[in-house]
């Protein structure tokens, strides 16, 4: 049911860890839903020089969150803001239809974590408040329109 | 690739040679219409009754009680809406439980859409059903008590006498689905007061699409399914010759052999699962210690989500199954574990491993010494483990 590309993320996720003193961390979802990510952000003249993750959930998730953090790394804050779940199901050549909310919620966790960096360092966080949903009802509520739930 | 180590029993067995072996024949040679009148045709129809004795011989019943189904999900729906449909005049109450599988919970789910009342029992943290909150459920208009003898998740049995004892004394039908029970337990529907009984023949080492319905002389229900006058009049449809007897001889070798093959899977299972609490922190033995299925062992893992732990598994031979989100294809955890009272984030990590003929001590070994690697693995990536350890 997974491509190669997940099963690979998978087995072999990257940057799987914690960083001490990141410039901001974000967490999303809700042990309820059975899935939670943690990203960690290290910021560097506005460029993310490192990230590091940490995820409860299935194999999508965790593949997702490998994926997403591999797709900033090195990039410009307002790059790593533009990914979209959709560049990370790309990226991972596909997910099946029941898993999509996993990519949803690694978009989420990067912008969570950027938000976080943006409250720290006194930035206008408002324009980024409404690109975040945080909320474990929001990817619920795509299960729901795949017909699963 | 790993040699293939199977732990998922609960799920489905391999069909034993044996068993093969007498379904061939009748597949080529002997291909006859059990209801054909020539020589060919009686030679079905006597296969089909000599597999008849076995199964019911298996359960202290008597041939004309058994009849001959599709699967395990059409006999409980053969039951409940055989009996609600036949007895309506009586009354349209029906008790079941909580933690029924969906053969049962979404048969009586469509009957209640068709004007019947039913109680759903609650379960006890270790899985069993309250006699007093039976008693209690029962009104005069009460025509079925349905209850699972053992669970399929967390290998709970229910106490299955003393529900048979309750029902007769109301004069109350008594369903029982036994699917899992059926190979792994001894039962006698006399000594239990069971009414209708259900079970599957690929969970005993029979073929898949072969279940059975016992169903006592003198409990009225209808069929379910129009058409020839197979099975009495109760279940149209041309005789699945080399199932029924590939059933028969399944379950006439589950019983012959049932005390050596039941003590190897309980010391199997209470091997795995001393090993497993002995070696890895932050368990939960879901299920009742001992009134459980001898080769089942349900055991939720802390910090971690079960679909990765199962793939994690895959990767190395092993297959198992797990109650979590991301396997039961919805977005809650199974009702099995959020009906024993587990939190969500718990019943997402469980494990349910059922050991069966051809798993070994060394297989067991194997298993444990995967989980422990796989288990730190997936709680060293996992953010609830994180919290857990820096708030200790």
């Amino acid at each position: 049911m997974y491509s190669e590309k997940v099963v690979e993320h998978f087995t072999k996720p990257r940057n799987v860890g914690e960083i001490e003193n990141a410039d901001g961390v974000g967490q999303v979802g809700n042990p309820v839903c059975g899935d939670i990510m943690k990203i960690y952000l290290k910021i560097e003249n506005n460029i993310i020089v490192d990230v590091k993750f940490k995820t409860f959930g299935c194999g999508a998730a965790i593949a997702t969150s490998s994926m997403a953090t591999e797709l900033i790394k090195g990039k410009s804050v307002n790059e790593a803001l533009e990914l979209s779940n959709k560049a990370v199901v790309e990226a991972l050549d596909g997910l099946p239809p029941v898993k999509l909310h996993c990519s949803v919620l690694a978009e989420e966790a990067v912008k969570a974590a950027i938000l976080d960096y943006y409250k720290r360092t006194g930035k206008d966080t408002k324009a980024l408040e409404k690109k975040c949903n945080v909320e474990c009802t929001s990817y619920a509520h795509n299960h729901d329109i795949e017909g699963v739930g | 690739m790993e040699k293939l180590r199977y732990f998922d029993h609960a799920a489905t067995t391999a069909t034993k040679e044996e068993v093969v072996k007498e379904m061939l024949p009748y597949f080529t040679l002997n291909f006859g219409n059990a209801s054909s009148i020539y020589s060919i045709g009686r030679k079905s129809k006597r296969a089909v009754e000599d597999a008849r004795d076995k199964v019911a011989n298996a359960i202290g019943a008597g041939p004309k009680e058994i009849y001959f189904t599709s699967c395990g999900s059409e006999s409980d729906n053969l039951a409940i809406k055989g009996v609600a449909y036949a007895n309506r005049e009586r009354g349209n109450h029906i008790i079941t439980t909580k933690i029924e599988h969906p053969a049962v919970l979404h048969t009586c789910q469509n009957l209640e859409k068709q004007g019947f009342n039913v109680t759903y029992l609650n379960v006890d943290s270790e899985g069993l059903i309250s006699l007093k909150e039976l008693e209690e459920a029962i009104t005069d208009k009460t025509i079925l008590i349905s209850v699972m003898f053992a669970n399929n998740e967390i290998g709970t049995i229910e106490p299955i006498k003393e529900i048979g004892e309750i029902a007769k004394k109301h004069n109350i039908y008594f369903h029982t689905d036994a699917v899992q029970a059926i190979g792994n337990v001894r039962i006698n529907v006399n000594e239990l007061n069971i009414d209708l009984l259900s079970m599957s023949a690929h969970k005993f080492y029979g073929p898949k699409g072969m279940g059975a319905l016992y169903v006592r002389t003198g409990v009225k229900f209808d069929k379910i399914q129009d058409g020839g006058h197979q099975e009495r009049n109760k279940r149209a449809g041309t005789e699945n010759v080399a199932g029924i007897v590939g059933m028969g001889k399944a379950i006439e070798l589950a019983y012959e052999n049932f005390d050596e093959y039941n003590k190897k899977l309980t010391n199997l299972r209470d091997y795995y699962i001393s090993q497993v609490e002995e070696k890895i922190p932050y368990i939960k033995l879901n299920g009742h210690r001992t009134k459980r299925l001898p080769g089942n062992a349900n055991i939720s893992f802390r910090f971690i989500e079960g679909e990765s732990l199962l793939l994690n598994l895959d990767m190395k031979g092993i297959c198992a199954s797990s109650g979590s989100a991301c396997t039961s294809g919805s977005l809650d955890p199974s009702h099995v574990l959020l009906a024993i009272g587990l939190p969500h984030e718990i019943a997402h990590g469980s494990l349910r491993i059922t050991i069966g003929e051809e798993n070994t001590k060394e297989d067991i070994d194997f298993l444990v010494n995967t989980l422990i690697e796989v288990v730190e693995r997936l709680r060293n990536m996992s953010p609830l483990y994180e919290d857990f350890i820096k708030n200790r």
